[in-house]
């Protein structure tokens, strides 16, 4: 291997993925190496071999739940937010035509011991049984107010400034109750504690005009999700970078990442061989032991998941084939929401008759597995149950002077907006330029 | 009535036998001898008409050079209705590796997957490695159909995709494989389109009745 490459990258982890596809089709020429022999790194999705193997390793996976080839067990639980940031990134890019979509069913919150469907128009607000008789009129009101709201027509405001005024006085303003702030701040808005109420309004109005818009768009949740599981979605970025020159290595574990004098990247060894490259984006994982003495991430938190195989739906969800619920954290003395994801065999993810739901929040104690219980509680008996504590790290550098990018792990939000924001930050480090999405010129023969 | 079926072909073997010049030469009727790899063309349509009551349209995936370091996506192989697995007649070694993509392809396919064998680049058959009598008693052992073509001179290219399009209706449930009918199978939930405008799919009708 005497070629020289402009960008190695290290993991396919859906961040990387669609870095090196964008990479590709701008022309880079590009080398993607995984030490597993299986594509998406931490957002992979694993049949059942893959799975026990990782979790049990001296224990082979039941007969009884069926054919390993059925399974794609997602790692990370995460659903696409319909009209958010990432499903425009699939469409410009046209890898929309390796994949096919699925609705998640219902969105729910959890409040006082039960769950209900989270409310996303007036319309549905005033159906809810979330709220009282005049707490749904002032909670109309004040969808009202946001779906009429227009930057530019002050009459459209009622005396509020989304850019000031603080999401609190917001709240106040239309009398909200605790319990609605509630779900609106976290079942719509999507946080996942209550910091965004003391900060101004913009951005919960932003999220929570992005969670009706994307209700809108298909109908029964503001999700969807790639037939036979998120592991889908590196791999079709992945094809897309390979289409436009990338070169694909799998199983290969990574020796060395090599630096000059200056600390400069000068290429990564590979199985006794060095591959030069200009510059080198990786995940985490890749970075965490030090070869130069270098202190390359930081921890910045851990999450714990807990997936959990049931043969039933989840109980009052309406036999929903696929749903989301959240916990806020008021509602359990938290101070960061428990989030539930689960999905069935609709998706192509789990033999018939087999449920996959996802428990997972950010840890807070030293008992992680206790954090999760209000959530395991609501999925009724478990099957099994595969828990993993991991640890989020972040890059503490740049990359600009030394050329070694690092990206951020998955975090605990129940979408991939975050996800976008970082493939938007590493693009810029590395080149330099905001990311503009262009339309692909593709190929297509009729 | 007239029916026009949609299948999902895939191309496999060994890097360099010709499995990108075999979908240019069947898609485009064109060859290359310098052609460098397969930028933005990795997928392609063709239809093939069997008689005037029914065309097949291939949806055809090439490689993009992920099968040189063992790195082919699950996804590759994911609802593939036909695969084209290509060897080179002029290097033995490249048969070997045909029957391990064929092994893989066993293991990771729908087993109802109609596989055909191709010994490519017939056009050097002075240099020949690969008799015809071994690579047909191999397809015949494993049940698979079995040809040999050049890309360059287009001898047994368009034969090869008509015999595939041929036998494939004829495996394939028509409901599941017939087009519109969506690759999920009957009875599933319809996906939905990101390529369509907000609002335009799986809207209810606004009207309170
Ligand atoms: N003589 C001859 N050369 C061929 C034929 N098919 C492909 N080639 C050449 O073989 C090389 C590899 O072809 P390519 O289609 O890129 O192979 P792939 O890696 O399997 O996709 C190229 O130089 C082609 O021009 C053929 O039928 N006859
Ligand atoms: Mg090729």
């Amino acid at each position: 291997m005497d070629e020289e490459y402009d960008v190695i990258v290290l993991g396919t982890g859906l961040t990387e993925c669609i870095l090196s596809g964008l990479l590709s089709v701008e022309g880079k020429k590009v080398l993607h190496m995984d030490r597993n022999d299986y594509y998406g790194g931490d957002s992979a999705s694993l049949n059942l071999t893959q799975l026990y193997r990782q979790f049990r390793p001296d224990q082979a996976a039941p007969a009884e739940l069926g054919r390993d080839r059925d399974y794609a067990v997602d790692l990370v639980p995460k659903f696409i937010i319909a009209s958010g940031e990432l499903t425009k990134i699939l469409v410009h890019t046209d890898v929309t035509r390796y994949l096919e979509f699925k609705q998640i069913a219902g969105s729910f919150v959890y409040r006082d011991g039960k769950i209900s469907k989270v409310p996303s128009t007036e319309m549905e607000a005033v159906k809810s049984p979330l709220m009282g008789l005049f707490e749904k009129r002032r909670a109309k009101k004040f969808f009202e107010f946001l779906q009429g709201w227009r930057d530019d027509d002050p009459a459209t405001h009622q005396g509020l400034n989304l850019d000031n005024d603080s999401m609190k006085t917001v709240y106040e303003k239309f009398g909200l109750e605790p319990g609605t702030q509630d779900f609106i701040g976290h079942a719509m808005a999507l946080y996942l504690d209550d910091d965004y109420i003391t900060k101004p309004a913009r951005p919960t109005y932003d999220r929570i005009i992005l969670y009706t818009s994307s209700m809108a768009r298909y109908g029964k949740s503001p999700y969807i999700y790639p037939l036979y599981g998120l592991g889908e979605l590196p791999q079709s970025f992945a094809r897309l970078s390979a289409i436009y020159g990338g070169t694909y290595m799998l199983d290969k574990s990574i020796d060395k990442i090599v630096t000059n004098s200056d600390g400069k990247f000068v290429g990564v060894t590979s199985g006794g061989e060095t591959v030069k490259a200009k510059q080198v984006i990786g995940d985490p994982s890749y970075f965490s032991g030090s070869d130069d003495g270098k202190v390359r991430v930081l921890e910045e938190g851990k999450v714990v998941r807990a997936i959990c195989l049931l043969k039933h739906p989840i109980p009052g969800t309406d036999d929903s084939d696929s749903c989301q619920i959240i916990i806020p954290q008021n509602q359990v003395n938290r101070r960061n929401d428990i989030y539930v994801a689960m999905v069935s065999s609709t998706h192509n993810v789990c033999a018939k008759d087999i449920y996959v739901a996802i428990v997972s929040t950010i840890v807070e104690t030293d008992k992680p597995e206790l954090e999760i219980r209000p959530g395991l509680a609501l999925l009724g008996p478990i099957y099994d149950k595969f828990v993993s504590i991991t640890p989020i790290y972040t890059p503490t550098s740049s990359g600009k002077e030394d050329n070694v990018f690092i990206t951020r792990s998955y975090d605990a939000t129940s979408h991939f907006e975050t996800v976008v924001e970082d493939v938007q930050d590493v693009w810029k480090r590395v080149t330099g330029t905001d990311l503009v999405l262009k339309k692909r010129e593709v190929e297509v023969q009729e | 009535m007239s029916k026009q079926y949609q299948f999902k072909l895939v191309l496999l073997g060994e890097s360099a036998v010709g499995k990108s010049s075999l979908v240019l030469r069947f898609v485009k009727d064109q060859f290359d001898d310098y052609r460098e790899s397969t930028i933005g063309a990795a997928f392609l349509t063709q239809t093939v008409t069997l008689d005037d009551q029914t065309t097949v349209k291939f949806e055809i995936w090439d490689t993009a050079g992920q099968e040189r370091y063992k790195s082919l996506a699950p996804m590759y192989y994911r609802n593939a209705n036909c695969a084209v697995v290509v060897y080179d007649i002029t290097q033995s070694a490249s048969l070997e590796k045909a029957r391990t993509w064929i092994r893989e392809l066993q293991r990771q396919a729908d087993p109802s997957i109609v596989i055909a064998l191709c010994g490519n680049k017939l056009d050097l058959a002075a240099r020949r490695q690969v008799s015809q009598e071994e690579a047909k008693k191999y397809a015949d052992e494993e049940g698979l159909m079995w040809t040999e073509t050049s890309a360059k001179t287009g001898e047994g290219v368009t034969e090869i995709f008509t015999a595939i399009a041929q036998k494939l209706p004829l495996t394939a449930p028509s409901a599941t494989r017939a087009v519109g009918a969506g690759r999920a199978g009957p009875g599933a939930r319809p996906g939905v389109d990101l390529n369509k405008q907000p609002g335009t799919q799986g809207q209810p009708d606004a009207c309170n009745c």
